[in-house]
């Protein structure tokens, strides 16, 4: 079943596994060594466009479909899941923020400097109080004349390091507790705000993440994305596209990890044989592409619900649980079939099994997709 | 519970000189790639490094279940320095006080007792690893000497060590039985270290090739008869095997105790996650299996010091504690959120160092192979 991609869809496909073969492949290690993305680099990302994959085409945006989209997230995390959540995090949060909620003068300043690449941008929601509970956030920004007055901190923002904009749910309205929540578009340049050292992470070491915090940090008002206290529903009506992203980097990194697993286990010989041909390791390898094509299909599943408008919180709820799980799964056994050579940075598996451990954890945790999906079933069955 | 009552205090002592003495050196062991050399001087003081010798090789002639408790116990906090203390104790001293002639022994093992001497153990081979009787290593006799040439890797201990047992074919006809070991000495011509591996974890521990090119190595360094190397290797890893099952229980025991605090602490929707059925569960899930896997480690450390033959139960043990070490260290980091992804917590490196436990010593797959062969030679089938 090739699942009918029409010829566009075939050539973002294309186009992304040649860039991630040719350009990323081979430098791959090196990312995550030296736990950096290189200007040079995004420079060429947002040449091929994809920082603007969802932006509209009238603010020079490629504005692709969401099957198309996980498509090119699955080629780029294949070969470097770090880049990949740049690009997801630029395309599923703020791009798609803005498109929906910004003004027209908010969608001219920045939709075209997001969609040429020309600005690369963060989003802001979690804080070390708040993770899952992300209505739990304590920052605030209070308005003052003409200002809102930021103070606060935000925790795991990727891209920080590099980012021209921020997008920021803070609480501008302290009265109303989590109903008091804004989203306001922040640049760089804010007086007030300042990066913290770069994280360090167990995986994903070349993306940029970093705490930024807030004192007295000036915004004029004309910044507030959307309503005011509305934050909380933009931030929610953003999850699903966010998760189509990660769902498709968990498979991209679990492909990978499984191409690694079958060369390697063809060419590695113990006992006088192929350990291929073992039936342990065939078991393991059939188990393995079992789940990865079951991840597959609930990948671009809840991609093509959400390109319809078909209902698909469910689903992709359901696409990024067990995506994030496979390619755990998936990575771990690919490790143990390398044996020692696993537990080495010279293979790549070594990286995917670090790599593939966020995928359940960012863009809400496999708990709280299960509370999702079982939210979705009591009010399906509800009588 | 079992085995634990007797050696209560016997654990409260080792626990609180791993944590005043091990535990504050072990998060710039991993980020360094150093072994911290105070931890030689004070695992020495200990007598930490002749765990199971007589005294009158300067040993502290401990049984295998408080060898067990000091390694769960140093690698509760550190697990590069538990593996060293395991592969020195079980796969270099212990050997040489087996196999070895009265003479080798007090050479190698009546050492000076003001400082630390570690012996390494070269089995495994670049195109040998789970097929260790895969052996490459040449050692041709030439009247009082063997002239040694080949290469071992994955080395525990290489550059720390002062002396190495290593096997080397002394037949070529091939086969297992062609296989004999000796006691290699750091200073010998044309015995070297090679490249250090860059591993995902445990980095403290010194992981390293180490060549054999033309080595002189006189004729009373062989251990053991010629052809008896292979044997002695996996009698001496049928004990090595309690060890690193020691080390998985201790990874489990570290990540789940910093998992279950966080529980109880760290709050989301206004309650302590552990309030949580799901974080509740998860808990009681880890709790559940490393009791378990103690249970398994005690009972083969008993049978060994009761000279049963506990092959089996040793291949049990490691198997079973390093898959529920997986499992624990797994979902602390998912109890953790984003936290667990980062070094600022423990269980991050514990993730890392937990994976090797599942590879070092024989692979998962290696031990089901053993115990599934001792299941079947011990049922007798009619003709």
């Amino acid at each position: 079943m090739d699942f009918n991609f029409s010829e566009d869809q075939i050539m973002m496909r294309d186009t992304a596994r040649e860039f991630a073969e040719k350009r990323l492949k081979p430098i791959a290690e090196e990312l995550d060594a030296k736990s950096h993305l290189p200007a040079e680099l995004l420079k060429e990302t947002a040449e091929l466009g994809y920082f603007g994959l969802l932006a509209p085409e009238e603010y020079g945006g490629l504005a692709i479909d969401y099957l198309s989209y996980a498509l090119v997230i699955e080629e780029i995390s294949k070969m470097c899941a770090a880049l990949a959540i740049a690009i997801s995090v630029q395309n599923s949060l703020v791009i798609k923020a803005i498109s929906r909620y910004g003004t027209d003068e908010q969608k001219d300043t920045y939709l075209p400097k997001l969609a040429a690449g020309e600005y690369v941008s963060s989003y802001c929601l979690s804080e070390p109080g708040a993770g899952t509970d992300a209505g739990a956030l304590q920052c605030r920004a209070i308005r003052t004349g003409n200002d809102f007055v930021f103070n606060g901190t935000k925790s795991w923002v990727t891209s920080a390091g590099y980012a021209s904009i921020f997008l920021v749910f803070a609480i501008t309205d302290p009265s109303k507790g989590r109903k008091g929540i804004s989203c306001i578009i922040v640049e760089r340049d804010a007086k007030g705000m300042s990066l913290g050292q770069p994280e360090k992470k167990m995986g994903l070491k070349a993306s940029d993440t970093r705490e930024v915090s807030f004192v007295d940090c000036k915004v004029p008002v004309a910044q507030l994305l959307g309503e005011e206290s509305h934050g909380l529903k933009v931030a929610f009506s953003l999850l699903e596209a966010g998760r189509v992203g990660v769902a498709a980097q968990a498979l991209g990194i679990a492909e990978a990890a499984f191409a690694e697993a079958v060369s390697y286990a063809r060419e590695r010989k113990q006992f006088g044989q192929p350990i291929i041909e073992f039936q342990a390791t065939q078991f393991k390898l059939a188990e393995m592409a079992t789940r990865i094509d079951a991840s597959r299909l609930l990948t671009y599943r809840a991609a093509t619900l959400y390109d319809s408008g078909e209902p698909h919180v469910k689903e992709i709820s359901m696409a990024k649980l067990f995506s994030s799980q496979t390619a755990n799964y998936v990575a771990n056994e690919a490790v143990q079939i390398h044996g020692g050579y696993g537990y080495v940075k010279e293979y790549a598996v070594e990286r995917y099994f670090r790599d593939a451990r966020i995928t359940e954890i960012y863009e809400g945790t496999t708990e709280a997709q299960k509370m999702v999906i079982a939210r979705a079933l009591m009010q399906e069955t509800q009588r | 519970m079992f085995a634990d009552s007797e050696y209560t205090g016997f654990r409260a002592e080792v626990r609180a000189f791993c944590e005043s003495e091990i535990a504050p050196s072990a998060a710039r062991a991993d980020e360094e790639q150093i072994f911290p050399k105070n931890n030689l001087d004070k695992l020495q003081q200990k007598g930490w490094w002749k765990i199971q010798l007589p005294e009158e090789y300067g040993g502290i002639n401990y049984n295998t279940v408080q060898y067990s408790i000091i390694v769960e116990e140093l690698c509760r906090v550190c697990g590069s320095t538990g593996l060293t203390v395991a592969a020195h104790n079980s796969l270099g001293v212990g050997p040489i006080y087996s196999f070895g002639t009265s003479e080798q022994r007090d050479r190698y093992l009546k050492t000076d007792s003001s400082q630390a001497v570690l012996i390494a153990f070269g089995l495994t081979e670049p195109q040998a690893g789970s097929d260790a009787g895969g052996t490459q290593s040449v050692a041709v006799r030439n009247g009082d000497h063997y002239i040694l040439n080949g290469t071992k890797s994955w080395i525990t201990s290489s550059n720390l060590c002062k002396y190495a047992i290593v096997t080397a074919r002394t037949d070529k006809s091939g086969g297992v039985k062609g296989i004999s070991s000796f006691i290699l000495e750091k200073g010998m011509p044309g015995f070297s270290v090679g490249k250090k591996e860059n591993k995902m974890g445990c980095r403290g521990s010194d992981t390293a090739f180490l060549h054999f090119d033309d080595v002189r190595v006189p004729v009373e360094n062989r251990m053991g008869a010629e052809g008896e190397g292979f044997k002695q290797f996996m009698i001496t890893l049928d004990g090595g095997r309690i060890s690193i099952g020691a080390m998985a229980l201790g990874l489990a025991v570290g990540a789940f105790e910093v998992a279950a605090k966080y529980a109880a602490t760290h709050k989301q929707f206004g309650k302590p996650i552990g309030e949580y059925q799901a974080i509740q569960w998860k808990l009681a899930d880890m709790a559940t299996r490393i009791e378990a896997a103690r249970g398994l480690i005690y009972g083969a450390s008993v049978m060994k010091d009761k000279k049963q033959n506990y092959s089996q139960q040793s291949a049990m043990a490691k198997l079973y504690a390093a898959e529920v070490c997986n499992f624990v260290t797994f979902e602390a980091i998912g109890i953790l959120g984003g936290d667990g992804y980062s070094p600022r917590y423990p269980v991050e490196r514990m993730y890392r160092d937990m994976k090797l436990t599942e590879i070092g010593e024989g692979t998962s797959e290696i031990q089901r192979m053993v115990i599934a062969r001792a299941i079947l030679k011990s049922i007798k089938v009619d003709a």
